[in-house]
């Protein structure tokens, strides 16, 4: 009933999008933004502002991810805005987004949506979209240019009426270890149709202790090629079709973009929706997920990737900047900074308006937001260091976040992947240990684990905090007093603010979303699980390469999913016995039964010998299981079952190739499955020669090629020798 | 070598109209054609906006009574400013900002000389007036009035001269019998105000029509500067070389080029394909070949991103190799530059932004390298670093000619053809309109 309702549904949303064509062309291009990650990574800096107007390279993210839009030929833009909606608003009002001539933005705001497809499916409500629109995040940034995607995605539109995405890709390279050190993000798996660029298959959970990954076998035998890549990089970027909003109005319970949108598109051929990939190649495109994304962004922005969004080239509302050459590389410098002769700005390094440096101070690789006091014999490395930031003499900050407002006393010492949320005040030679954060508010406590917490928890713990948040200031000296006794702040001599204990994975799993650089002892266990991996795959190629008939007909699958026909085979066989039993069961004439053989034999990609000796090894399976007391009797039954579905087997015996196959495959079971057979070898084998299944041509071939195996090998050869002797001659007496 | 594509990218022009809109609220109709910025490409196309830009500035812009030069010179600098803020690479547009604005100051000047000849006549019945003023004992308070607020004006050297036949023209106003008089000469000061605008408008129009000849003009003189079967050579893509190549090509001279690819964005190639598409016989090289062949190249033409004061010209990177692969070879090096390239500023001087360092992407591909470039592992601090430069400062000497619409320049030269082009006041725009500000 769902299906139906889907269907009813989606021919409404066609029927309002082709009611004329050309109109859809000439319509200006719409975005949604959501300025919500929906998603709790940001903590607590997120408790007290969103994660959009966190200032990336002194610039609040959405800035970046606007500026693109705009220059990309976006029209209208229309913001959603839920956890901290106020403080968007207010600066998307006070920016000079709202007065741009032919590109308005507009915000949407809601305080009780907890995910992504809520937020889409309150979009749809509002029936803003009236045609294609790109489907972005507020925290991505990017350089690439629309048009062509935008162009493919048009014209596949109107040949298909179902290809309603459009997934911007990027190559990326395919280790996990660079995956980690750079977006802090899993391995990501896609399947994709190398000619029309189709996606077929998405999986960015892939399970990693088993080092496999399964396909559905139908993705195989529909499509011609397939390619399957762990070397491309998600960015975030859509161009949807209106239809998108009906489907996640339809599927109430799509939340997330990828988890269940993209892979419930993927898993329901009812609709035949399908979503198309574009891969950009020299642009830049990433989304900034954890802090590892936000560290590299930086990076990858202070290193100009991301021209023309880089600071000395006015995009949007920042100052200009200007570059300083240190040694061959740049630093970009803001005109009015107070910086002491003796100390020393390195490399790949922002310092914003108005901020001040002191003697002897060593600073590298870092960002310095606006009207920041840094004193004296201070160490600042690969740290970012927002507003209005005190920090006071001797201090010591490596791969550290450092918000607004925050004061370190002389000495502090802060360890690497330490978050200092706003206002936090670091007391005289106190310590922070790796990886903690620290912040005014206490830790949200969690009250169960369940999988929608991501979200539900989020939007609670939201609302709640940013009333309290207005007044931080003044309830500073209470909150203190109150932590003193649950938590007491442990942050030195005149220090404010709550320690936040490591939840869940603990430590273990803190290194990897941080903004310290992976630790040397994590880097070689990812590459050893890497080599581990590599020695996996090789084996598994040597082992398919003996049975070598399982080669796949599509070359562009190549090793990958070989893996998984070794599988194949033997689900294959199982199929095909249960459908003989059930064909034996239910008296089905023959020629169905062949029917049905032959359609598991392209499901599965199999050659006619792979049929034959399943069908073959069925039978024989078959007359073992039929109740027999004695060895005749059971030769009895054989030949029986033998006759009664000879035409089954023949209809596979095209060549003496799928005979020899047979032999090896009785030769098999004897050994193995079925061993009340051995005795009876020769005999069957007879029955089967007397039955014309097998040839005689066959038979000596069989035994030309155990001429020179092994003596355990020759049993069956041996029990059959008179037999073969006599066809031997039988052959020589007819030439 | 790409000079004409070298504002490809928005540079933030949101930002600035924007802005600009704030300041001057006259300029919100002009915010539509100043987002077209974004869509710019090349220096001579983002001279011509400017230049079309500053011409509806000073149309709309509503002249004051008085001193019409000086508000004119104030809305142009503010928008230029803007203009140059917005775009600080692209030195054109400072160039046409400055020219428009030197535009203003001649035709006030001009303007002005013929006031002054018309004053000499005014101030012979200004001696008969004056006895018929020392008669007229009562000032009516109006009248009083108005020669205060006269002397409120700022002095400017026009409103000195101005002064004496207003004033003088204000009592007659009262008194019977002057009335013709006054009335005729209001009529003529607005007229005037109306003549000045107009004459910077009619200027405009030409430097407009300047800009849009100056491929054409250069390529005119192409057939005094290439000869029967010599061997050219040029770095990159430029539009003017290729107008220049193909003038002298049509008339009949048939001679050889040889294109530098001019990497990392490889514009020569294009350069070649449109060469072979109009039948010029081509010979693509790598950059680094340049030295190789620059013993059999008869002349190095190129195109320039800018041409400053001294003579010393920013034209796309790996443009100063072969400059001195061509003095090494003593190979005549030509620089072809539209007068508005020509930028009165000094390379030295500080508010000239040299160079723009453009994304890495350009060079190598981000997936390839990502591991090289890695904060995240190790140090924390990547061994692999990325910088790819637009433009290279060639200097004044390593040039044998420019050859510019008005004709061929020596280096040397260089300094009186922008004195011709602009007024010392204006060089630097910025800074005094931010001091305004």
């Amino acid at each position: 009933m769902g299906a139906q309702k889907k269907r009813a549904a989606a021919a409404a949303a066609a029927a309002r999008v082709s009611e004329d064509p050309d109109d859809l062309a000439r319509q200006p291009l719409q975005a949604i933004l959501l300025a919500d990650s929906f998603t709790t990574k940001f903590r607590p800096i997120t408790l007290e502002r969103p994660k959009v107007l966190l200032p990336l390279v002194n610039v609040p993210m959405i800035n970046y991810t606007l500026a693109w839009l705009e220059a990309a030929g976006v029209a209208e833009v229309f913001v959603f805005c839920c956890a901290h909606s106020k403080q968007v608003i207010d600066y998307l009002e006070n920016s000079e987004w709202f007065s741009q001539p032919n590109f308005t933005v507009k915000t949407i705001e809601s305080h009780n949506i907890i995910s992504a497809g809520d937020a889409l499916r309150l979009i749809y409500e509002q029936n803003v979209i009236h045609g294609d629109f790109v489907l972005i995040s507020g925290d991505t940034v990017s350089n690439m240019s629309l048009t062509q995607a935008l162009q493919e995605h048009k014209e596949r539109k109107k040949k298909d009426n179902n290809a309603v995405m459009t997934m911007i890709i990027k190559k990326s390279k395919p280790s996990p270890i660079t995956r980690q050190s750079r977006l802090g993000t899993d391995e990501l798996f896609m399947a994709i149709d190398p000619n029309t660029k189709q996606l077929l298959y998405y999986e960015d959970k892939a399970d990693h202790s088993k080092g496999t990954i399964c396909l559905d076998k139908m993705l195989l035998a529909e499509n011609p090629s397939i390619s399957l890549h762990n070397d491309k990089q998600d960015c975030y970027i859509d161009i949807c079709s209106p239809e998108v909003l009906s489907l996640f109005t339809d599927n109430f319970d799509y939340q997330h973009l990828r988890r269940h949108f993209v892979k419930g598109l993927l898993l329901d051929d009812i609709m035949g929706y399908k979503i198309f990939t574009h891969e950009i190649h020299s642009s830049y495109a990433a989304r900034i997920d954890n802090y590892r994304s936000y560290d590299i962004v930086s990076k990858d922005i202070i290193q100009r990737w991301t021209y023309p969004y880089v600071p000395d080239v006015k995009f949007c509302g920042n100052r200009a900047t200007k570059l300083e050459r240190r040694g061959i590389c740049f630093t970009a410098f803001n005109s009015e900074i107070e910086q002491s002769r003796s100390a020393q700005v390195g490399s790949f390094t922002v310092i914003g308006y108005g901020t001040k440096i002191g003697s002897n101070s060593k600073i590298s690789d870092s960002v310095i937001g606006e009207g920041c006091t840094i004193g004296s014999n201070v160490l600042i490395e690969g740290s970012y260091i927002w507003d209005n930031v005190i920090i006071e003499d001797g201090c010591e900050l490596r791969h550290v976040i450092v918000c607004d407002g925050v004061i370190m006393k002389a000495g502090a010492v802060l360890k690497p992947g330490v978050v200092l949320s706003f206002k936090v005040v670091i007391g005289e030679r106190f310590v922070v240990p790796a990886y903690s954060k620290v912040s005014l508010l206490q830790q949200p406590t969690v009250h169960d684990s369940d999988e929608e917490l991501e979200y539900a928890d989020n939007s609670s713990g939201t609302v709640e905090f940013s009333s309290i948040q207005g007044t931080a200031d003044q309830s500073n000296g209470e909150m203190t007093s109150e932590s003193s006794e649950a938590h007491k702040p442990k942050l030195g001599t005149g220090g404010v603010g709550y320690i936040w204990s490591i939840c869940e994975g603990g430590q273990e799993e803190e290194w990897r979303h941080s903004v310290a650089p992976i630790p040397e002892d994590k880097l070689t266990e990812l590459s050893e699980a890497m080599d581990d991996d590599q020695e996996l795959v090789t084996q598994d190629r040597t082992a398919l390469s003996t049975s070598g008939e399982l080669i796949s007909d599509s070359n562009a699958s190549e090793g990958d999913d070989n893996e998984d026909s070794k599988d194949d085979s033997v689900y294959f066989e199982k199929e095909v016995e249960a459908t003989f039993l059930r064909a034996v069961e239910e008296n089905v004439k023959v020629d169905h039964v062949i029917l049905e053989v032959n359609s598991l034999r392209l499901s599965y990609n199999m050659t006619s010998a792979d049929c034959a000796g399943a069908v073959f090894y069925s039978m024989m399976k078959l007359a073992i299981k039929t109740p027999h007391s004695s060895a005749s009797e059971l030769q009895q039954n054989t030949a029986n079952i033998i006759t009664t579905w000879q035409k089954l087997l023949k209809s596979y015996l095209l060549e003496i190739d799928e005979e020899i196959e047979i032999i090896l495959k009785f030769e098999e079971m004897c050994l193995e499955s079925a061993k009340e057979f051995s005795p009876l070898f020769a005999r069957i084998l007879h029955i089967l020669y007397d039955k014309d299944i097998l040839q005689e041509d066959a038979i000596l071939r069989w035994a030309d090629e155990k001429e020179g195996a092994d003596e355990s090998d020759k049993v069956f050869v041996r029990q059959s020798e008179k037999f073969i002797q006599w066809l031997r001659e039988a052959s020589e007496e007819e030439d | 070598m790409n000079t004409d594509d070298s504002s490809w990218w928005p540079m933030g022009d949101g930002v600035l109209c924007n802005a600009a809109s704030q300041t001057y609220p006259s300029c919100n109709t002009f915010t539509h054609a100043l987002s077209f910025f974004n869509k710019i490409e090349g220096s001579q196309a983002t001279a011509r906006q400017t230049a079309e830009l500053l011409r509806s500035v000073i149309s709309q812009q509503r002249v004051p009574y008085t001193n019409q030069a000086g508000a004119l010179i104030d809305a142009v600098k503010a928008i230029g400013e803007q203009l140059i803020a917005a775009n600080p690479v692209e030195l054109a547009v400072g160039n046409i900002v400055r020219r428009v604005l030197h535009i203003i100051r001649e035709e006030d000047l001009s303007l002005t000389t013929a006031a002054i000849g018309g004053l000499n006549l005014s101030a012979v019945s200004d001696d008969e007036n004056d006895d018929d003023r020392d008669g007229d004992s009562t000032l009516s308070a109006a009248a009083v009035a108005a020669a205060a607020r006269s002397t409120l004006r700022p002095p400017s050297l026009q409103t000195l001269l101005e002064d004496t036949p207003v004033s003088a023209a204000v009592p007659q106003t009262s008194s019977s019998g002057g009335d013709s008089e006054g009335k005729s000469k209001s009529a003529d000061k607005s007229s005037r105000s109306r003549k000045l605008k107009h004459d910077v408008i009619e200027a405009v129009n030409e430097l407009i029509q300047d800009i849009v000849t100056c491929h054409e003009q250069i390529a005119e003189q192409a057939v005094e500067h290439i000869h029967q079967n010599e061997v050219i050579l040029t770095l990159g893509s430029s539009r003017t070389v290729l107008e220049f190549l193909f003038a002298a090509k049509e008339k009949k001279r048939s001679f050889r080029v040889f294109v530098a690819e001019g990497a990392p964005r490889y514009q020569g190639h294009l350069l070649a394909k449109e060469l072979v598409a109009r039948g010029l016989q081509t010979t693509l090289i790598t950059d680094s070949a340049v030295f190789a062949m620059i013993s059999r190249v008869n002349m190095v033409i190129v195109g320039a991103h800018a041409v400053m004061a001294n003579g010393g010209v920013i034209a796309p990177v790996g443009m100063n190799l072969v400059a001195l692969a061509a003095q090494k070879h003593a190979v005549p090096f030509v620089v072809l530059a539209g007068s508005h390239k020509l930028c009165p500023l000094y390379p030295h001087n500080p508010e000239v932004l040299l160079n723009e360092l453009r994304s890495p992407s350009e060079l190598l591909d981000f997936g390839e390298f990502s591991d090289c470039m890695d904060f995240g592992s190790g140090s924390g601090s990547p061994l692999l670093h990325v910088v790819n430069p637009a433009f290279d400062y060639v200097p004044p000497k390593l040039v044998s000619l420019f050859i510019t619409d008005a004709g061929g320049h020596n280096p040397s030269y260089m300094y009186r053809l922008i004195a011709d082009y602009y007024s010392a006041d204006d060089l630097v725009v910025q800074r005094r309109a931010t001091a305004g500000n």
